[in-house]
Parts: C-alpha cells; sequence; structure tokens
C-alpha cells in the first residue's frame, strides 16, 4: 500500500515538477487553454447546440424528428 | 421540410466544415510524420549514446510540442458542427461514429497524454529506455487515433458493416470489423499517413536547410537531413503505393469521384490516364458547367483502366455512363436510382405513419420489408438518390477534382525526386550547400502542405452531393436552422484558425531561430 501511494506521489511530483521547470511550454499551456476556453465556453455553449439533444428529451423524440425530416415530402 | 429547404444553408454549412477540416489538417499531418521521425532520431541517440543527436531529438521534439499544442482539440469543433449543423446526419449514421471516435479518444487521451508528458518532462527522470519507448508509443498512439477518425471517413465514403433501423432513424452497426477493417479505412489510412510522413520530411529537411543557407548549426542540419531524407524517401515510395491502393478502392466504390478526377465523361475500355491537361473555359455539356472540354491534354492509353482494375483492357465508366446508365457494363442510369430511392423514402413515410398511427401489425410488416435482404439490395442502398432533383447534382465538380488530383500526383512525384536528389547528394558526399537547393528544399514545405490538401479536396469535393455515399445527401443531412448563424460561426472560426496559425508560425520561427542549443531550455 505504501509502495503504491509512493507511486502515485512520484508521479503527481514528476508532473508537478514537469509543468515548474516548463519555459515555452507556458506559453503553448496558455494557449491551449484559452483555446479550449473559446471552444467550450463561447462557441460550444453560445454557437453550437446540439440541436436534437436541446430540442428533444428522449431518444425516441429524436428519432422520430429525423424520420420526420427524412421522409417530408420531397420533390415527387 | 427538403423541399423548402435554402440551398445557400447548404452550401455555408459546407463551407464551413472544409475551412474547419482544412485548417485542422495543417497541424495534423507534421505531428503524425514527425513523431516517427523524432523516434528514429532518439532511437539512434540512445543507441550511439552521442548528445549531438539527443540535441537533435530535443530540437525537433520542441517544434512537435509546439504544433501539437497548437493544433490539439481543434478536430473537436467538427464534432460541435455534427450536433448543429449536421443534426439529421450525426443521428443517422448513429454509432458508427460513435465506436471509432470514443476509441479515438480513449487511445489520444492515454496513450498521447500520458507518454507526451515522458517525452517532455522525462529526459532527467526516467532511464533512456523508458523515455525512447515514451517516444515511440506517442507516434504510434497518434497514428492509431488517426486510424480510428479515417474509419470513421471512410465509412461515410463506403457504408459497410451496418444495417439501417427505420425505427430509429438510425444505423446500426452489425459487424465491428466490417466498419474497422474495410478496404476503404485501411487504404485511406496508409495513405493519409504515408503522406504525412513526407510532409513531415519535407518540413525537416527545409528547416534544416535554412540553417545551412545561414551558416550556423552545420552538424546537427545534416544529421536532420541525413534522418529526414531516408525516411523521406522511403515514405514517399510507399506513398506512390498506397496511392495506388486507394486509387483502385474509389475507382469501384466511388465510380462518380474517379471519373471526375481524370475529366472521364464517357467511358471507355482500354482507358487512357490523362498525365496533364487543362480544361477551356466552355462546357462540355451546356446544362452542366461541372463539365468543361479539355483544350490541351497528354494521354498514356490504357493506364487508367489498369490503375482502376488491374486490366489494361478494362472498362472505365465515364460521367455520362454512371448518369445514362449502360446496359452492356450493367450500370443503372441516375433517373432509376432516384426512381428507387424514392421508393425507399416512400417506404420509410409508410412506416413512420403507422408507427404514428399505433397500428402495430402494418408497422411490423412494413419494417420487416423495409429491413429484408432484397429490398436492401434493390431500393435501400439508393435511398439517398430520392433526394435528388436533378441528375446534374451528382456529378462533382470536374476541373477542382481533375487539378486537385493532378496537382497531388504531380508534387508527389517531385517530393520523390527530391528525396532522392538530397540522398545522392549525401551517398556521394557532395555539398548540400548549394543555395538553389537550399532554397528549394525551404520552399518545397508549403508545396507539402499544398499537397496534403489536395489530397482532401479530392476526398471530399469528390464525392459530392454524399454526405453518406448513396444514402445521404448534403441537402438532407442538414440541420434546418439560420443560414446567416452559419455565416458568423464561418467567419468566426477563420478568425480563430488563422489566429492560431499565426501564433504556430510565428512560435515556431522564433524558436527555429533559437537554435538546437536553444533559449529556454527543450521543455
Amino acid at each position: 500500500m505504501a509502495g503504491k501511494k509512493n507511486l502515485f506521489v512520484r508521479i503527481f511530483k514528476f508532473y508537478v515538477e514537469g509543468f515548474r521547470s516548463m519555459t515555452l511550454g507556458k506559453t503553448l499551456w496558455a494557449i491551449i487553454l484559452l483555446k479550449l476556453f473559446i471552444m467550450f465556453f463561447v462557441l460550444k455553449l453560445f454557437f453550437f447546440p446540439n440541436i436534437l439533444k436541446t430540442n428533444f428529451e428522449t431518444d425516441e423524440e429524436r428519432g422520430d424528428h429525423v424520420l420526420e425530416n427524412l421522409t417530408s415530402k420531397t420533390n415527387e | 421540410m427538403i423541399d423548402n429547404l435554402d440551398m445557400s444553408l447548404v452550401d455555408w454549412s459546407r463551407a464551413q466544415f472544409a475551412l474547419t477540416a482544412m485548417y485542422h489538417w495543417i497541424f495534423v499531418p507534421l505531428t503524425l510524420g514527425l513523431s516517427f521521425i523524432i523516434a528514429i532520431m532518439e532511437t539512434i541517440y540512445v543507441r550511439t549514446g552521442k548528445e549531438e543527436w539527443k540535441t537533435t531529438t530535443k530540437f525537433w521534439m520542441k517544434l512537435f510540442g509546439i504544433n501539437f499544442a497548437i493544433g490539439v482539440a481543434t478536430g473537436i469543433i467538427l464534432e460541435f458542427e455534427f450536433g448543429t449543423n449536421w443534426s439529421n446526419y450525426s443521428w443517422f449514421v448513429g454509432d458508427i461514429f460513435g465506436a471509432p471516435l470514443a476509441i479515438e479518444g480513449i487511445m489520444a487521451f492515454f496513450m498521447e497524454t500520458t507518454f507526451i508528458a515522458v517525452m517532455f518532462f522525462g529526459w532527467k527522470k526516467v532511464s533512456k529506455k523508458f523515455h525512447l519507448i515514451s517516444t515511440w508509443l506517442v507516434a504510434i498512439g497518434s497514428n492509431l487515433s488517426a486510424y480510428w477518425i479515417l474509419v470513421a471517413n471512410a465509412w461515410m465514403q463506403q457504408p459497410v458493416g451496418v444495417t439501417f433501423n427505420p425505427e430509429t432513424a438510425r444505423n446500426e452497426m452489425t459487424n465491428f470489423w466490417d466498419v474497422a477493417l474495410s478496404p476503404m479505412a485501411v487504404n485511406k489510412f496508409l495513405h493519409t499517413i504515408s503522406s504525412s510522413y513526407v510532409l513531415a520530411a519535407i518540413f525537416v529537411v527545409g528547416v534544416s536547410a535554412w540553417y545551412i543557407m545561414k551558416k550556423r548549426d552545420l552538424a546537427f542540419a545534416r544529421k536532420s537531413i541525413i534522418v529526414a531524407a531516408i525516411f523521406g524517401f522511403l515514405t514517399s515510395v510507399y506513398t506512390i503505393f498506397s496511392g495506388d491502393g486507394s486509387a483502385r478502392q474509389v475507382a469501384s466504390a466511388q465510380p462518380m469521384k474517379f471519373a471526375a478526377l481524370e475529366g472521364l465523361y464517357k467511358g471507355q475500355e482500354g482507358a487512357g490516364l490523362i498525365a496533364f491537361g487543362f480544361f477551356s473555359t466552355s462546357e462540355s455539356d451546356p446544362e452542366n458547367e461541372n463539365l468543361k472540354d479539355f483544350t490541351l491534354k497528354l494521354e498514356i492509353p490504357n493506364v487508367l483502366s489498369y490503375m482502376a482494375f488491374l486490366d489494361w483492357d478494362a472498362f472505365v465508366p465515364g460521367v455520362k455512363d454512371l448518369i445514362d446508365g449502360n446496359k452492356k457494363h450493367n450500370i443503372l442510369s441516375a433517373e432509376e436510382k432516384i426512381r428507387r430511392g424514392k421508393i425507399a423514402i416512400a417506404k420509410l413515410r409508410e412506416f413512420k405513419e403507422a408507427k404514428k398511427s399505433g397500428n402495430k401489425e402494418l408497422e411490423t410488416t412494413l419494417k420487416n420489408e423495409f429491413t429484408s435482404d432484397a429490398f436492401q439490395k434493390e431500393y435501400f442502398r439508393y435511398f439517398g438518390y430520392g433526394y435528388i432533383t436533378n441528375t446534374d447534382q451528382l456529378i462533382p465538380h470536374v476541373p477542382l477534382m481533375f487539378y486537385s488530383f493532378h496537382l497531388m500526383v504531380a508534387l508527389g512525384g517531385y517530393f520523390l525526386l527530391f528525396f532522392v536528389y538530397v540522398l545522392y547528394l549525401i551517398i556521394r558526399k557532395k555539398a548540400i550547400e548549394k543555395r538553389w537547393f537550399l532554397r528549394l528544399a525551404i520552399w518545397t514545405i508549403p508545396l507539402a502542405y499544398l499537397a496534403s490538401q489536395a489530397g482532401w479536396v479530392v476526398a471530399e469535393v469528390g464525392r459530392q452531393p454524399w454526405v453518406i455515399q448513396d444514402l445521404m445527401p448534403t441537402m438532407a443531412a442538414v440541420s434546418r436552422i439560420s443560414t446567416g448563424a452559419v455565416q458568423v460561426t464561418f467567419w468566426l472560426f477563420a478568425v480563430v484558425f488563422t489566429t492560431l496559425l499565426i501564433a504556430e508560425v510565428r512560435i515556431m520561427v522564433k524558436q527555429i531561430g533559437f537554435g538546437p542549443k536553444g533559449k529556454g531550455g527543450n521543455k
């Protein structure tokens, strides 16, 4: 158990020290975090709702909606 | 609903998807290829113990890190677009997309992120061997991730291993391995990764050439060129073979795409390959602006037939055979496919109405009829044709296809010659310092990106109008949202991605300027 704990601590320290000693990596992480923020908190939230998930509660309703779309009068 | 569809919505949604995918693809091929070049360099370091190889590995690892960091997650936006802009499609594909993308997500997360950390943080903390294994696992992991994405893409080009369930309006996977190991997926993967390796090798040679031109870090630059040139030469040769496999696959599964990329209007036995050609501005068919006549062409007899079917005299259908039909060669006309598609849609409608009215018996009968092998084979396989209003919609933009395909092939040939020349210089111990060559090497970098993007134009524009080959055209796949909203997000993406690209180029140029010994370490 102590060995396992020790392993987790070592892995944790590995990451912490790695992040601390970054130079260029810090800039890259800033870009990654900014990018993820724009993607998930701006684009996804305000511009990209999952239409079927937002507008319908169950899979059955979603399926019926798509079925309706696919079979509505086309060009006959 | 489809009859009221605003076609500009379809066009803007397509443009947005194309923009996102093309920007995403700027980052991906370098990651796929550079990861292996780094692994090879580190292997040399571990085997020889020479510090200069460690420095070389760490420098290219740094550029890999920049590209990875800027490019990572740009593909997620494509998934957002599926849910918003292509909701009918994303429902219709069912779990076919879910399974490969979930595997990709898990693989990318565990393999890449875990071992990337060891790759960047572990130089002084883990053994040389463990570090090397991690570097190889990053390379293998990122390439396997690409495999699952390409499985999903290949399924759209050739839907296999599924049955459509009318009750849920979804395709259900009947055989995972048919989907995962479809010839289309395997060929697409091999061609995509090998061409990405070529791109990365060109990148390494080009950047190294810049150092030689500046007369600095010469030993490092020469070592990098040797590894990249050998890697680039081998993968260039393989790219030609994998491209050949891909072309054969397209010829059988997507004959219209194949005809379009060669500008073949009328089918022929012993069809020639147009090695070189230019279209006139006038239309071959006045009613279809996608069909232009050639003003100039250089044709190599019988090669197209061989390329498509490994038979010098095989019949290769042209655009007109696929539209008008060809009884001799058992090719149905587009009108007939449209008729069958409409029957499939009508049957699905009947089923929907029976379900709505609560008539269980009729519902079961119709479901059984719809899912019977005979109906699937005769009618459902043409389901998407039922949405086509004019047979011209079935023809992709021939000049764009032809030029993209020939540009990709010509550049692929040039890359091979380029690597042959570099290897010649290395083997003959001739100076690589010739300025014209160094300039050429640098300018070959954008050409590699151009070839890579052209390949995707061939793959994706060539399958129009299909979002899923023969089953679902773009007009049936698109969500009924406002065109204005799609336009806004199109420009938003253009700004975000261009900013990311500028950031990538600036950071990379700065780090290249610092050189392998660097400023600010190698983390």
